[in-house]
C-alpha cells in the first residue's frame, strides 16, 4: 500500500492538520510503511466472527434522569485561549 | 530512607521513626539534585506535597492515618491534578492547569499519599522510548545512554533511580510493563475497567487502563488497594468487587498451572532473554507450580491489530484539541479552518500526527470495512486464543519484552521497528486481560523483565505469585549505579 501526495493531503485535511510541503513525502512513507505492516490481516479468514469493540462487551449503564452537574463556566473558561463575556472567540465564520 | 520499599516507609511513618513532612522533603532534595541527570519529572510539586504532608502527619499523630498516608507518589502527568499542570507530554497541553482531579489522583489524595510531581512521557502515551515527549526524553538510570521504555518512562525511571518510591503510569499497548522491563522495577497493567479512566487523558479507549509501577508486587498491592474500583464517571468502569490486594500476598502456589506460550519462545527471541525467563519460572517450580506449553496462534497479529484500533480511537479521541476551549492555539488564525489546522499541526508532534492520520484513513469511508472492521474480528481471535489457554492454565508467563533498553535515538526513525517493541505486551491490552511485569535478571547489565499474564481480575493472583518470586529472587533489590 502507498500514500503519494495527494492522498497524505487528503488525510490531513479530514484530521484538520497542517503538514508542512516539505515534510509530505515523510509522511506518507511513514504511513505507507504502517499500512504495509497491517496489511496482512486482510489474508485471515474472519467469516462470521463477530467484531469485537470492547474487551468486557458490557453494556451501557442507565442511571436516573437528575441533573448531577452544576455550571462552572467560569471555572472551565479560565483556561481557554480567548474568552468574552461567557463566550468562547474564534475567527468570523459568518460575514 | 529513599532505599526503603513502600511497605517499609509505611511501617516507619506509623512507628513515628520519621515524619512524612521529614520523609517528603527527602524525596524531594533527591529529586532536585538528581532530576537534570534523567529528565523524568515534568513539573515538580513542593509546595502542594508539603501541605498533604503536613496533613498527614496530623493523621498519623490522632491515630486516623491509613496504611498509604503520608508516602510519597508521582503521578503520570496524563492524570489530571487540579490546580497542577497536566501537560500529558505536549505542547498542545503545556499551558494546561487542570480543572479537576482524576479519579485516580482523587483515590490516592484520600489515601493520604503525597503528590511530589508529575512524570515525563511519550506524548498522549504514544511511544515506547519516551523520545516523544514535547519535554525531552528520559534517560534509563542503568545507562544514561538509552532509553527507560514508554509510554510511562519518566515513572518508570523516577521509582527504579530511587527518587519516587511509588508512581502512577497508564497501559494502553504495553506503556507501564515495558518501562518496567526496561528499568527493573514491578508494573502492574490491570484488567480493563479496573481503575478508572476519568479525569485520564484518553489516548485509545478500549486499551487504556491505569495502574501502579512500583519496586515489589507487595507495594503495587498497596497502591492498587486505593486505586481501584468502580467509579460512576467511567461509563466502562467494572462493577466488579475490589478484593485487598495485600491479603493473598503470600499464599503458596503450589499446584499453580504455568502456560508457556510456544509463540513466545520461538527462535525470533534472543537466547539470553529466553534462558533468564526460563530460569524465573524454574524458580516458581521450585515452590510448587507447574507448566505446560500452550499456543496463541494469532498473537503475531497482535501489532497489526493494534496500528489500526489504537490509531483509530487516537484520531477520534485526539478531535477534541481544536485550539478553541483549552489548550495550544496558534497565533493569528486568518479562518477557523486555519485555527484548527494550525492549532493541531503546530501543537502534536510527529508521532502522533502519524497516529491521528492512520486513525483518520483507516476509519474514512471505503477503507473502514477492510480495515477497521477486519482488526475487531481479528482482535476476538487473540481474546478467544487467550480464554482456550487460560482454561487449561492459571497463569501464561513469557518475556515483557524481546530485549533489554535500547540506546537513544536508535529506532527514532524506524516507528515500525519502535512498534514490534510492543509485541509481548499489547496482545494483552486487545484482550483487555490484567499482566504485571517483575524483575527477570540482566543482559550486558541492563534489566530483563517477566510478564505474568492472568484472566480477568485476577490481580490478586498475578500478584501473590510476583510476591512469592520476589521473595526468593534478589532481582527487584538491585539499585542502577550512581543512584544508591
Amino acid at each position: 500500500m502507498s500514500l503519494d501526495r495527494t492522498d497524505i493531503e487528503k488525510i490531513a485535511w479530514l484530521a484538520r492538520l497542517s503538514i508542512a510541503g516539505d515534510d509530505i513525502p515523510n509522511y506518507a512513507r511513514d504511513l505507507s510503511n504502517i499500512l504495509d505492516l497491517v496489511k496482512q490481516l486482510s489474508a485471515i479468514g474472519t467469516a462470521n466472527v463477530k467484531p469485537m469493540a470492547h474487551p468486557l462487551e458490557i453494556t451501557a449503564r442507565l442511571r436516573e434522569d437528575k441533573i448531577t452537574e452544576v455550571n462552572q463556566r467560569e471555572h472551565f473558561q479560565k483556561i481557554a485561549p480567548a474568552v468574552d463575556n461567557g463566550h468562547y472567540l474564534v475567527p468570523k465564520v459568518i460575514e | 530512607m529513599y532505599q526503603k520499599t513502600l511497605a517499609e516507609l509505611s511501617q516507619a511513618l506509623h512507628k513515628k521513626e520519621i515524619s512524612s513532612v521529614e520523609l517528603t522533603q527527602i524525596f524531594l532534595t533527591r529529586c532536585q539534585s538528581l532530576n537534570s541527570k534523567l529528565n523524568c519529572f515534568i513539573s515538580m510539586t513542593p509546595e502542594h506535597a508539603l501541605a498533604q504532608a503536613n496533613a498527614a502527619d496530623v493523621q498519623i499523630r490522632n491515630g486516623t492515618a491509613g496504611p498509604l498516608t503520608g508516602l510519597p507518589i508521582a503521578h503520570k502527568d496524563i492524570f489530571c491534578t487540579n490546580g497542577i499542570k497536566t501537560s500529558c507530554g505536549s505542547k498542545m497541553l503545556d499551558n494546561f492547569i487542570a480543572p479537576y482531579n482524576a479519579t485516580v489522583v482523587e483515590r490516592l489524595n484520600a489515601s493520604g499519599m503525597i503528590t511530589i510531581g508529575k512524570t515525563n512521557m511519550d506524548e498522549f502515551a504514544m511511544g515506547s522510548s519516551n523520545e516523544t515527549s514535547y519535554y525531552g526524553v528520559v534517560k534509563n538510570p542503568w545507562d544514561l545512554k538509552r532509553v527507560p521504555g514508554g509510554s510511562s518512562g519518566g515513572s518508570a525511571a523516577a521509582v527504579a533511580a530511587r527518587l519516587a518510591p511509588a508512581a502512577t503510569g497508564t497501559d494502553t499497548g504495553g506503556s507501564i510493563r515495558q518501562p518496567a522491563s526496561l528499568c527493573n522495577i514491578t508494573g502492574l497493567k490491570p484488567t480493563y475497567g479496573r481503575v478508572s479512566r476519568y479525569g485520564m487523558i484518553a489516548f485509545a479507549s478500549s486499551l487504556d487502563q491505569g495502574g501502579p509501577l512500583t519496586r515489589t508486587a507487595e507495594d503495587a498491592a498497596m497502591v492498587m488497594n486505593a486505586m481501584a474500583g468502580f467509579d460512576k464517571r467511567d461509563s466502562t468502569s467494572a462493577c466488579e468487587p475490589v478484593e485487598d490486594y495485600t491479603a493473598k500476598l503470600n499464599d503458596s502456589i503450589k499446584g499453580l498451572k504455568i502456560g508457556l506460550p510456544m509463540e513466545y519462545f520461538d527462535e525470533m527471541l534472543d537466547s539470553t532473554v529466553s534462558n533468564l525467563v526460563h530460569a524465573a519460572v524454574e524458580e516458581l517450580v521450585k515452590l510448587g507450580a507447574e507448566i505446560k506449553d500452550i499456543n496463541l496462534p494469532n498473537s503475531h497479529l497482535s501489532i497489526p491489530v493494534y496500528y489500526v484500533v489504537a490509531p483509530a480511537e487516537c484520531s477520534s479521541n485526539l478531535a477534541r484539541y481544536d485550539g478553541v476551549r483549552f489548550g495550544y492555539r496558534c497565533k493569528d488564525p486568518k479562518d477557523l479552518s486555519d485555527l484548527y489546522c494550525r492549532s493541531r499541526g503546530e501543537g502534536f508532534g510527529r508521532e502522533v500526527k502519524r497516529r491521528i492520520m492512520i486513525g483518520t484513513y483507516v476509519l474514512s469511508a471505503g477503507y473502514y470495512d477492510a480495515y477497521y472492521l477486519k482488526a475487531q474480528q481479528i482482535r476476538r481471535l487473540i481474546r478467544d486464543d487467550f480464554q482456550k489457554a487460560l482454561a487449561t492454565v492459571d497463569i501464561i508467563i513469557g518475556p515483557t519484552v524481546p530485549g533489554p533498553a535500547f540506546k537513544i535515538n536508535e529506532l527514532m526513525n524506524d516507528p515500525i521497528s519502535m512498534y514490534l517493541c510492543d509485541i509481548y505486551t499489547v496482545s494483552v491490552n486487545l484482550a483487555g486481560l490484567p499482566a504485571v511485569s517483575v524483575p527477570a535478571g540482566f543482559m550486558d547489565n541492563l534489566p530483563i523483565g517477566m510478564q505474568i499474564i492472568g484472566n480477568y481480575f485476577s490481580e490478586s493472583r498475578l500478584l501473590n505469585i510476583a510476591h512469592r518470586f520476589q521473595q526468593v529472587t534478589d532481582w527487584h533489590q538491585r539499585i542502577p549505579e550512581g543512584f544508591n
